[in-house]
């Protein structure tokens, strides 16, 4: 039971270096770009200096370089993007269409290993089921509970209670949630979900270990995370609907029923669209969740995972690159509808 | 981070009006909405509370009993954490992840914080040709997975960048905690897009005029931006803050990839994760390392959660 600190110092080291990049780099920045333009405007002055003095006509002034400032302001930003992403991405799709260890063409071979081989068959399946249900049952419960809470006391309370899972991590998430569906053969259980089984009258089960089933009890945590997001985001559009609106229907005597369908739900339309679809890709990316709590065995891989598995584990840069574009395109659609709703609500 | 509040930029935040809305709210407030939402926002927060108090129980009773027999039978003990926290080997060491995990959110928070503020004042009060293209290039990339980045990525770390033979960037070659390093300028790269489309929502909606004046008075941008742009966006700074270190800290993905897998490096969220899979049934453990991981992201996220809040609405509804 000793723990050795001294041991711990080379990470702080590392940490303090880091640090001092950090303000090396942007001080330098901000340093420079107070110098160059100060060196320009005396060559100016020097210019101007020169030219009264000869007696020949003043240099026109010229614009301030703009963007010269500008290309210094974007610099570390457009270098990290290139660097870290826009290359990488280009690369990626490059090599899947090559074989596992990049050497050589291989056409389609990837792609169509994606939708032959019965194991990654089974993963799109997984990734489709998931896809469809977490945006679905996390927004329209984050839509009842927003509805509900807005007529309620303590609101703020309750809301923390359901935003708090968003503080915690996916893998944290993962282990509180396998601890609920624990399992013992013999003697008490120790899992909630078991013991609610047998005080019913039921038979425990291995939950996590049931296919189809231990996909949707999966879903079920990143129902619970996701749920707040939704919740705090409808909310706020809820609350923005004008009170006159809301008062005029009052007078004219709706239930609230309708209240609900014609006041309120079309009010909210877009903030909606925009929980679904940013609930919608960030599923499609699930990765944490499955890989903590079953990694990705008895039938509940998912394309993130099994991209990680391929590209990863195996050293199929192939295949991982392959399911990696496969996510990137199914992504796509998702976002040109959520373009698509953006520009109707500007012209309507 | 500082939590002063100067409200610019605070009207993304969308509030009710009071008084006439109060009023009707008030009037239809039902007691069985607050008794249904109460006792949903309980339920949720069972599967948490169960951990949190199984991490206090002796393993025996942990192992044999639910966690719910504890308030007719309570015993405590901080065992599960001492172990989980300071032993060595394989059990547990997690304090030694625990600072892994700090020295990986600090500067993964910091960097794209500067550069993303740094661009989106560029890209919002410099006139320059092409602005709006670079603005929605950088837009776009916000929907490229990060998993598109990973594989090449992970290449021009460790064998660096060769054009038609010629090594043109070496390989960095990082050991042990060096490789802090790589996760981050990884969580950089990847928090970019999002932080100058978020930053940039903010830094556009400063009032015209003020630039204008500062720059008649002969203010040059980095003058402008240091003593006038920055004090008014810091709710917006602080809004990104929690969010990437919310994301940095939580993240197994990029950290299992770049981080690898040894005490050195890798954060608590890759250690609890093969705990999961390699002692899924030591749950004094496990329920205590969760706990471990969890409470930072806790603490931070209850007191700074308003400007989560403005941040979440920000980044999701103005789009």
């Amino acid at each position: 039971m000793e723990f050795d600190f001294a041991a711990e110092q080379p990470k702080f080291l590392m940490l303090m270096y880091g640090l001092i990049a950090f303000v090396g780099v942007v001080g330098g920045l901000l340093l420079l770009l107070d110098v160059v333009p100060a060196w320009f405007a005396r060559r100016r002055e020097e210019r101007l200096v020169a030219a009264v003095a000869s007696g020949t006509p003043l240099p026109r002034r010229r614009k301030p370089r703009e963007g010269v400032i500008a290309l210094f302001f974007l610099l570390p930003t457009l270098l990290f993007l290139l660097v870290g992403l826009v290359v990488p991405a280009i690369r990626t799709t490059l090599l899947s269409f090559m074989d596992k260890d990049s050497s050589s063409w291989v056409g389609l071979a990837n792609y169509s290993w994606l939708f032959s081989e019965d194991s990654i068959v089974r993963v799109l399946i997984n990734s489709l089921i998931w896809v469809l249900l977490v945006p679905l049952a996390a927004t329209a419960f984050g839509l009842i509970y927003a509805v509900l809470v807005d007529k309620a006391r303590f609101e703020a309370v309750a809301k923390s209670l359901i935003f708090l899972p968003m503080a915690i991590s996916f893998v944290g998430a993962a282990i509180i949630w396998k601890f609920v569906y624990a399992y013992r053969g013999d003697g008490d259980q120790i899992g909630l979900l078991n013991q609610i089984v047998v005080s019913l009258g039921g038979e425990p089960k291995q939950w996590l270990l049931e296919s189809p089933l231990n996909t949707f009890l999966l879903i079920v945590i990143m129902v619970w995370i996701q749920a707040g997001f939704a919740m705090v985001v409808l909310s706020a559009a809820i609350k923005a609907i004008p009170a006159d609106i809301v008062e005029a229907a009052r007078l004219d005597g709706v239930s609230p029923w309708q209240m609900f369908w014609q006041i309120t739900m079309p009010s909210i339309r877009p903030a909606l669209i925009v929980v679904v679809v940013t609930l919608s890709i960030a599923t499609l990316k699930v990765f944490d969740i499955v890989r903590t709590a079953t990694n990705g065995n008895y039938d509940t891989n998912v394309i993130a995972t099994e991209m990680y598995n391929q590209a990863f584990r195996y050293q199929e840069n192939g295949h991982g690159s392959a399911l990696a574009v496969f996510l990137f395109v199914l992504v796509i659609p998702i976002v040109i509808y959520q373009i698509r709703n953006l520009r109707q609500q500007r012209e309507g | 981070m500082t939590t002063a509040t100067p409200t610019v930029g605070a009207g993304v935040q969308a509030t009710g009006t009071p008084g006439r809305a109060a009023r009707v709210r008030k009037r239809l407030n039902s007691r069985t909405a607050t008794l249904v939402s109460i006792v949903i926002a309980l339920l949720w927060t069972i599967p948490t509370f169960g951990l949190f108090i199984s991490s206090f129980r002796p393993e025996d009773q942990i192992k044999t009993t639910g966690w719910w027999t504890f308030f007719s039978d309570p015993q405590f003990t901080l065992e599960n954490y001492q172990e989980v926290l300071f032993s060595t080997g394989s059990s547990g060491q997690l304090a030694s992840y625990f600072i892994n995990s700090l020295a990986i959110t600090i500067p993964s928070v910091l960097f794209p914080l500067a550069f993303a503020s740094l661009a989106a004042y560029a890209l919002a009060w410099i006139n320059f040709k092409g602005r709006d293209w670079v603005y929605i290039a950088i837009f776009a990339l916000q929907i490229v997975p990060l998993q598109m980045a990973l594989v090449p990525l992970l290449k021009f770390f460790s064998t660096g960048v060769t054009v038609a033979g010629v090594q043109i960037l070496p390989a960095w070659d990082l050991v042990d905690e060096q490789k802090f390093a790589q996760v981050w300028f990884a969580h950089t790269c990847f928090a970019l897009p999002f932080a100058v489309f978020l930053l940039h929502n903010f830094i556009s909606q400063l009032p015209g005029d003020l630039m204008e004046a500062a720059r008649v008075d002969g203010a040059t941008h980095p003058k402008i931006f240091r003593t006038i742009v920055l004090p008014l966006i810091t709710p917006a700074l602080a809004a990104f803050g929690i969010f990437q270190f919310l994301w940095v800290w939580n993240d197994l993905l990029v950290a299992l990839i770049f981080a690898g897998g040894g005490d050195e490096t890798a954060p608590l969220t890759v250690r609890l994760a093969e705990l999961a899979g390699t002692r899924g049934n030591e749950w004094q453990r496990l329920t205590a390392g969760a706990f471990v991981s969890i409470v930072v992201p806790l603490i931070v996220f209850l007191s700074l959660q308003r400007f989560f809040v403005r941040g979440l609405l920000a980044g999701s509804v103005k789009g």
